[in-house]
């Protein structure tokens, strides 16, 4: 709960936001959208998730060569988020184990979290923010 | 009859929608999100295998590249280059896209 000085002006505020990225990159706008919103987010101190499931996940993989389909590629971003204060990347290992894929194929340190340890994250959460 | 899908088998139905209605000797050809149903470790993986049995099944290279899948292509998947995309329609009579 907020006390009556916070309610002034708003500052001092911090909530919870989760980014849910859920698409593949390239395929559709989402994945650099939401990277956009989330390098935002950063300039407004606050306790920032980036949650990467389903075809999310191949958001963070190591190798992307985008030359040949002329599209900017923007993985190399995910690496900057720690310089925004950004460090809680959380991926879902059912989503990793259906697209045969290990925390070596991604580009950045990830935490792997189960389906209950997922589910438990988000129920925390003030806001959640979907792409 | 070639048929090109281009949307992630884990978000849409398209590809299984495909493989089940494409007769013998069609081609199939991957592009864009389609593509990773032809990686290796992928929950789509087996259906590509089984269907590369009777249908010819391609993917697009750059599509690969771009999604860092280019050295994780199942066997038995033939890589095409923007090329190649056009030698398939031109040597088929007629295709389909899947949307």
């Amino acid at each position: 709960m907020s006390d009556m000085d916070d309610m002034d002006d708003g500052s001092g505020i911090v909530k919870k936001f989760m980014f849910l990225n859920r698409k593949a990159p390239h395929g559709t706008v989402y994945a650099l959208e939401g990277l956009e919103v989330v390098l935002i987010t950063a300039a407004f101190d606050q306790d920032v998730s980036m949650v990467f499931t389903d075809d999310g996940v191949f958001q963070l993989m190591k190798g992307i060569d985008t030359k040949g389909i002329e599209v900017k590629d923007f993985s190399k971003t995910y690496r900057a988020l720690e310089g925004y204060d950004i460090e809680k990347l959380y991926v879902d290992q059912a989503s990793m184990d259906a697209r045969g894929l290990t925390e070596d194929d991604l580009i950045v340190d990830v935490t792997v979290l189960s389906v209950d340890e997922m589910a438990n994250l988000m129920a925390e959460q003030d806001v959640v923010i979907s792409f | 009859m070639l048929h090109i899908v281009n949307k992630s088998a884990a978000e849409r139905s398209s590809l299984e929608s495909c493989l089940r209605m494409a007769t013998k000797g069609s081609a199939v050809l991957l592009i864009e999100d389609a593509v990773y149903a032809a990686t290796n470790g992928n929950a789509a993986a087996a259906k590509i295998q089984a269907a590369a049995a009777d249908l010819k099944i391609y993917a697009l290279g750059p599509d690969l590249a771009a999604r860092g899948m280019a050295g994780r292509v199942l066997d038995g998947v033939n890589v095409v280059d923007y090329g190649g995309f056009v030698d398939l329609v031109a040597e088929h009579s007629n295709c389909q896209s899947w949307l």
